[in-house]
This record gives structure tokens, C-alpha cells and sequence, in this order.
């Protein structure tokens, strides 16, 4: 297998935000995944990068491939820390609409993933983890 | 600084979308948009993303934003060439860009053009597709 | 620290192991009714116990999650693979690891010599680390399964969701059955692919062959015919039944501009209407 299990990149400029989600592309081929699953995974890294560099000043992003009953996975985890999330229940709210696309980057990333778990505390920085299954 | 170049394409003004755009990339094209809608006195946009592999809230917003700007200027906007996935994953994340016209391909997009300006003209409805 | 004991009986009398371990699969060839050739079976016993020789330098007890047990992890990921084509049961291919322990417990002894004491310890620690491995198989087998199932229901899936090209620039979707979260993905892949494919500039979906519309069902026909819009493509849905009607209406769906058809000879003569085309009576 050619690229290795883990890694981590910067999310410190805007141009860190393109990286990540041709790292992520990359990856995401690399592990086989479907086309749209591929653009699910990339589009929902967008989201969460965008979050970690617009709202939380500045963060990082862990990538791992893992395992999980034979079954190879996708893990991202997104980290800054700025100021925390006051209204997690706010932030959070699944709204399938046509919605104008504030504060559209974690519900919507959300439903793009298999797993999502985020942690936060006010003042002390946001936390996002995804995976997506093969 | 790189930006996306914008065409003359018969009476309307097109801009391609090829690069994986980073935020400023995409607020500077707004920008030169506006200009250019302003300048040529143009009344139709094609933005054309049929190479773009991946549409996120950010570029989706801005095209809306496009689309509404424009409008105001006296341009209707046609986004066209969505790919499939690309549509998929939008509808998932919750972004139908109601607001936004939309054609399979650049012809289409130019017919709906001509039809909207006409129809305008004419004063009846408009209507998407 | 870790115990080198397994590793060095299994590379100094490899050989013999693989000999005994290779009769005694040979016996239970006569069982596997030619759906592995006995050359087959024998190279992949002896890439096993070279595998088995290097892993087991570094064995933690049962824990086989570590990148020391990389190589041997994949090389049975292989093997359940190729067990599930060949239409092997999930135990048949269990046995193949366990299998190894007779004749590997017989090195190990030999190796002990009186030493009861070590020869027990041996013994535990190759029962701990051939199970944890017959277990991985288990469970890669179990995967490859649901991956030839899951493709296979996809495919039925697909079947069960035919694009046709009703006219030029115009493609039906009848969809039969419940239209749940798997099927939504299936139809929107399928029929999206297919009106770049050919162009079409409407696509009618024909819901006479869905037996319930309530909120999920329309939340998945609406994410359709919004990735649709988003293409360029124009909708309309046919089938409408009455009492479809009046659950729309009393669920407050907003259909968001898609006509809707009662039938499809209908929506074909809407979409014929609004592509140009007319079929004159």
C-alpha cells in the first residue's frame, strides 16, 4: 500500500483548505472508494477545514486509514482552537432544506459521513471527527 | 494574483471553472463578475463547473450570490454541467441553490438564456429549465 | 518482552510442520469436492507458516492488531476472498488455520523436551495467536460475503430501476417497491449518469409501482428531483394516486415546482410539449 496510515496537515491558510481536500481526494481513491463517496468525504473536509481556519482561527487536520472487522476506513479529525461552540444543539440542527448556507457545515457534513463525533468547549476549541467506511 | 478568466460568448459573458478554488480565488471572481456584467451591459452569465469535481457550501453560496448579484445588474445567471456526484452530495449536505438557474451543458445553458431574455422582454413569467 | 520460541521451532522445522500440516489438509481435500486445488492449498500453507514465522517474533498474546501482523492480516484477507469465490463455508476456512495446531503443537513438543512447564506456556501462546488469527478469517470472510451480497442486491437494484429513453430527450424511471435510503442512492446514480449520457433534458419519474408515500419516502423523491434541477434536468412525476395526492397535501410536502402526472401517458405528452416534440394523434 503506497501511502502510509496516518498523517496530518495544517489548517492555517486558505490554501491549507485546498490541501486538505486533495489529501483527502488522494486518500479516498487510494482506498477505493466510489466516485460519490469519494466527493462526499472531500466536500464534507471542505466544510469542516473551512470551520476549523474561518471559526476556530486556525487548527489541524489528522487523517488515519483504519480498520475496523476487516473493513478499511477513512478517519478525519479536525481541530483548532479558537473560541469553542456556545449552542452545540444550534450548530447541529438537521435542516434539509434549501437553506442559504450559514452554519450549513456541520449538519450538512454530518449526513455525508458514517461516523461523526465532535467535542467542544467554549473557550477551549472545537474538535470533529469523521470516518467513512469502504 | 490568479484569476479565473472570464469570455465573451456571443452576447454573454462565460466563465469556466476549472481549478480547485481557494475562498479569495472565488470572492475575487464575484468581483471581476460584477464588473464585467456591468461593463458589457451583458444580460446573460454561464458559469460553467462541468470539470469541477467537488461543490461545496462556500462555492455553492457563491454562486447563488452570483446569480442574485447579477440579477440585480440586469444579468441572468444559468449555472451549468453539474456533475452527478457533485449533485448528489449537494442535495445531501442540505443546498438545492433555489435561486439558481441550471442546464446541462453550455448550449442548453445559452437557450436558456435566449428564452429568459425574451421572455422578459415579452413580459411573461419567468420559469426555471 | 515478547517470546521468540514459536518463531524459531516454526523456522527450524518449518519443513516438517508444513509436510504433516500439508497430509493432514491433503485428507480433508477428499472433502473439499476439487473447489481448491491441492497445489493451491499446499502454497498457501507454506506463505502461512513463513508469514506465521516472522509475525510471531513479536507476539502480544491475542493481539494481532499491530503492524507486525500487517503482512499475515492481508495475506489471509486474500485467502478468505478467494474462499468465499470458490464456495467454501465460513468454518471449512477456519479450519484451515486451526488445522495448523496439531502439527505445530507436535514441533512445539519436541522442542520442550521434558520441560512440561515451558511446553504448556508454548502451547498457550500458539492457541492464543492461531485462534486470534482463525478469528480474523472468520471475519474477513464475513466481509467478502456481505461485499459479493451487497453487490448483488445492487444489482438487483439496478435492474429493479431501469432508465428508459422514452423518446430523445426524455428518460422514465419506474420505480417498483419501497423507495427507502439504498434505492434512493441507486435511482439518483443510475438515472443521473444516464441523462448526461444521453442528454435528456426531462426525466419522468413514475411512481405507480410505490406502494407508500409518507414524509421519508417524499424527502427521498425530493432529493431526486432537486439533484436533477441541479443538473440542469426538469422532473415531472407520474403515478399520482389519489390518495398520494392527499398524503402530499396532508404532510405539507412542498413539491417546489414539479408537475405531477397522473399516469405516464400524460407526463410523456407534458414532456413531448415542453422538449418540442409533439406525436400527433
Amino acid at each position: 500500500m503506497p501511502t502510509a496510515p496516518q498523517g496530518e496537515s495544517p489548517l492555517r491558510s486558505e490554501h491549507d483548505i485546498v490541501l486538505a481536500r486533495q489529501t483527502v481526494r488522494k486518500l479516498t481513491q487510494e482506498l477505493g472508494f466510489s466516485l460519490v463517496d469519494q466527493t462526499k468525504m472531500v466536500t464534507a473536509a471542505s466544510e469542516l477545514a473551512r470551520n476549523a481556519y474561518t471559526h476556530g482561527r486556525g487548527g489541524t487536520l489528522c487523517w488515519q486509514i483504519v480498520e475496523r472487522d476487516a473493513r478499511r476506513g477513512l478517519k478525519l479529525r479536525f481541530a483548532d482552537e479558537g473560541p469553542g461552540i456556545p449552542n452545540m444543539d444550534l450548530a447541529l440542527t438537521d435542516g434539509w432544506t434549501s437553506g442559504n448556507g450559514l452554519g450549513m457545515g456541520l449538519s450538512g457534513a454530518r449526513r455525508l459521513v458514517n461516523d461523526f463525533e465532535i467535542d467542544s468547549k467554549v473557550g477551549a476549541g472545537t474538535r470533529v471527527t469523521i470516518t467513512r467506511w469502504k | 494574483m490568479e484569476r479565473i478568466p472570464i469570455l465573451r460568448m456571443g452576447e454573454f459573458l462565460l466563465v469556466t471553472i476549472q481549478v480547485d478554488m481557494h475562498d479569495q480565488l472565488a470572492l475575487k471572481l464575484q468581483d471581476d463578475l460584477s464588473h464585467a456584467i456591468q461593463k458589457n451591459a451583458t444580460q446573460g452569465v454561464l458559469i460553467d463547473i462541468s470539470t469541477l469535481e467537488m461543490v461545496d457550501s462556500f462555492i455553492g453560496r457563491m454562486v447563488a450570490d452570483i446569480s442574485g448579484i447579477g440579477r440585480i445588474l440586469g444579468a441572468e445567471t444559468v449555472l451549468v454541467g453539474m456533475q452527478p456526484a457533485v449533485a448528489i452530495t449537494l442535495v445531501e449536505l442540505g443546498l438545492a441553490l433555489p435561486g439558481v438557474a441550471t442546464a446541462l451543458n453550455v448550449e442548453r445553458g445559452m437557450a436558456l438564456l435566449r428564452r429568459k431574455i425574451d421572455g422578459a422582454e415579452s413580459n411573461a413569467d419567468s420559469t426555471t429549465g | 518482552m515478547a517470546d521468540a520460541t514459536m518463531s524459531n521451532v516454526l523456522k527450524k522445522s518449518g519443513k516438517e510442520i508444513l509436510a504433516a500440516w500439508a497430509r493432514d489438509l491433503a485428507s480433508s481435500q477428499a472433502a473439499s469436492k476439487g473447489r481448491i486445488s491441492a497445489a493451491e492449498l499446499n502454497q498457501q500453507a507454506g506463505e502461512f507458516i513463513e508469514l506465521l514465522s516472522t509475525a510471531s517474533e513479536h507476539a502480544r498474546g491475542a493481539d494481532i492488531t499491530g503492524g507486525d501482523f500487517k503482512p499475515i492480516r492481508d495475506f489471509l484477507d486474500g485467502v478468505s476472498r478467494s474462499r468465499v469465490q470458490q464456495g467454501f463455508s465460513s468454518d471449512e476456512t477456519a479450519m484451515f488455520i486451526f488445522s495448523l495446531k496439531k502439527p505445530f503443537f507436535a514441533a512445539l513438543r519436541s522442542d520442550a523436551g521434558k520441560d512440561a512447564d515451558a511446553l504448556a506456556d508454548q502451547v498457550w501462546k500458539a492457541t492464543e495467536l492461531l485462534d486470534a488469527l482463525g478469528l480474523h478469517t472468520v471475519k474477513a470472510y464475513q466481509k467478502s460475503r456481505e461485499e459479493v451480497i451487497n453487490r448483488q442486491q445492487r444489482e438487483m437494484l439496478e435492474l429493479s430501476t431501469p432508465v428508459v429513453k422514452l423518446w430523445d430527450g426524455i428518460l422514465a424511471i419506474p420505480m417498483i417497491g419501497t423507495l427507502d435510503s439504498a434505492r434512493t442512492q441507486v435511482v439518483m446514480e443510475t438515472l443521473l449518469n444516464k441523462v448526461v449520457e444521453t442528454g435528456a433534458q426531462i426525466a419522468i419519474l413514475d411512481i405507480t409501482g410505490v406502494p407508500t408515500v409518507d414524509t421519508l419516502v417524499a424527502q427521498h423523491l425530493l432529493k431526486t428531483v432537486t439533484a436533477l434541477r441541479l443538473m440542469g434536468a426538469e422532473c415531472i412525476i407520474s403515478g399520482v394516486r389519489p390518495q398520494i395526492a392527499q398524503t402530499i397535501v396532508h404532510l405539507g410536502v412542498d413539491l417546489q415546482g414539479v408537475t405531477t402526472k397522473a399516469n405516464l401517458a400524460d407526463a410523456l405528452a407534458l414532456a413531448l410539449k415542453r422538449t418540442g416534440s409533439s406525436l400527433k394523434n
